[in-house]
């Protein structure tokens, strides 16, 4: 099956010719990659907050043990390129951590770039979620007390739950940088949704075309969801 | 483990030293980043402007599209876009070298979030600011040159400060199309040393030193442009 109308104007238009395009191609190169990228993209956002919580919590607990490890640790990460700390990963993730994976060291590039990037969005969440339990106003925190809470209890049965829905846009948001950010795993050769394009590419010698189409299903992508973040956040906004 | 760190005074099989061949690669990395700025300044201030006019709905809808379409395409398909399908629709652009097809990227890319945030400053200013402009008699020119842009420009230099940062950053993803730049250095320096660890260090040491750097220089803007005695207004969004 294939794609006629999709070669504007007889074959060619600028040069570029997308009759290559069918579900022969979407289904030996593309799809592989988009469900990793996908993966990639969920393990990292709820790993990512789940550890991004508690460097959030360390450096809201004015324990100096607790602060000043999560303080580094956010601010460094912060401070390095995505490109960089992905190398780093695949350099320092010993072999013998693939090996305790089955097939793990078949698909070394992918579960490094799962642990690097679990590791380096906690870091941008945790800063999300400082701001969201900060925004709760102290009166909650301090009615909380009152009921006779226990610190924790606070956290999990007051705040936590309110900064979370404050903070649920924008949770998002960072979700949907988190996914095009996943294409920078090409530093290491995983094989996620471009790389399936730019194999693609290779393989029928239409590069050009493959990027494009690269582009394009990220942009419809990100430009939905981020359409459904907005509509989201407007009917946050009202309910509250 | 052990540090080499003599490694650095190795020759790289051209004459240089590493050390040498990594400081090329940081200017290469300052160079980039550099001219990606003065790029995404000057669009994204034009674009973001456009996108608060108030009597051009046209304009206003063509800058927003513009911010979507840069701003929901991951940089590295931006990249591969600007350097294997642009010049293939615009021959003539095959005579420019790489670097100035990744400047045109990383600037239009970074141009988009620069944009957002200019928009997100002139919004935040108290509408008798426009008003003001209007009563004085000026043109809706005049009116953003004396009146709007100046007090804008002062409220959203914090939020620029982390978009600079983040586009020096971002430069990393040139060595997608080997530009020889820090994380280029750092991929082949690698591969041909096999001490990365060191490599990695000190790639990640002048990537931190750049964007500290940054920072420093824009707290220095931000303290020159200061109004003294004036309290940012806008940015809390009473007074007047």
């Amino acid at each position: 099956m294939s794609w006629p109308a999709l070669q504007v104007g007889g074959t060619d238009m600028f040069g570029l010719d997308l009759s290559f395009l069918n579900w022969d191609l979407i289904s030996k190169f593309v799809i592989k990659g988009f469900i990793f990228s996908v993966q990639l993209t969920i393990v990292a956002t709820i790993g990512g907050i789940i550890l991004g919580t508690i460097l959030a919590l360390m450096r809201l607990s004015g324990k100096k043990i607790l602060t000043v490890p999560a303080t580094i640790y956010v601010n460094g990460m912060r401070s390095v390129p995505l490109v960089m700390v992905i190398l780093w990963f695949f350099l320092l993730v010993p072999a013998s951590f693939y090996e305790m994976i089955p097939g793990g060291s078949n698909y070394r590039a992918e579960i490094s770039a799962i642990i690097t990037f679990v590791a380096f969005e906690a870091a941008y969440f945790s800063e999300i979620m400082r701001a969201g339990i900060q925004s709760i106003s102290s009166g909650q925190v301090n009615a909380g007390r009152a009921l006779g809470m226990t610190y924790a209890q606070n956290m999990r049965l007051i705040i936590l739950p309110q900064a979370f829905r404050n903070m649920v846009p924008i949770l998002l948001t960072q979700t949907i940088i988190l996914f095009q950010d996943t294409s920078l795993v090409y530093a290491i050769g995983a094989y996620d949704l471009l790389k399936g394009f730019s194999t693609a590419g290779k393989i029928y010698g239409r590069p050009e075309e493959a990027y494009l189409l690269a582009a394009v299903v990220y942009f419809v992508m990100c430009f939905s969801l981020s359409f459904l973040v907005k509509r989201l956040q407007n009917k946050i906004a009202i309910i509250r | 483990m052990t540090w080499d760190w003599k490694v650095f005074l190795n020759d790289d099989g051209g004459g240089r030293t590493y050390l040498q061949w990594m400081f090329d690669a940081w200017g290469w990395t300052l160079a980039v980043a550099g001219a990606s700025w003065v790029v995404a300044m000057v669009v994204g201030a034009l674009f973001g402007t456009l996108r608060t006019l108030p009597n051009s709905p046209w304009l206003t809808r063509f800058a927003n599209a513009w911010v979507e379409l840069f701003r929901n395409i991951p940089l590295l398909v931006q990249i591969f876009i600007w350097y294997f399908v642009v010049p293939k629709i615009f021959p003539p652009m095959k005579e420019l070298p790489s670097f100035v097809l990744v400047v045109f990227a990383l600037g239009f890319f970074t141009s988009a979030r620069i944009a957002e945030q200019v928009r997100a400053g002139i919004q935040a200013l108290p509408r008798g600011q426009r008003y003001a402009g209007m009563a004085m008699g000026f043109t809706t020119v005049q009116t953003y040159r004396y009146v709007i842009l100046p007090m804008a420009i002062r409220i959203i230099i914090p939020p620029l400060t982390s978009e600079s940062m983040n586009l020096l950053k971002n430069s990393s993803v040139a060595f997608a199309v080997s530009i020889a730049e820090l994380t280029m250095f750092a991929m082949q320096a690698q591969e041909e040393t096999s001490r990365g660890i060191e490599i990695y260090l000190a790639v990640t040491a002048l990537y931190a030193v750049s964007a500290f750097t940054v920072n420093r220089v824009m707290a220095l803007v931000e303290k020159k442009l200061q109004i003294p005695g004036y309290v940012m207004a806008g940015a809390s969004g009473g007074g007047h």
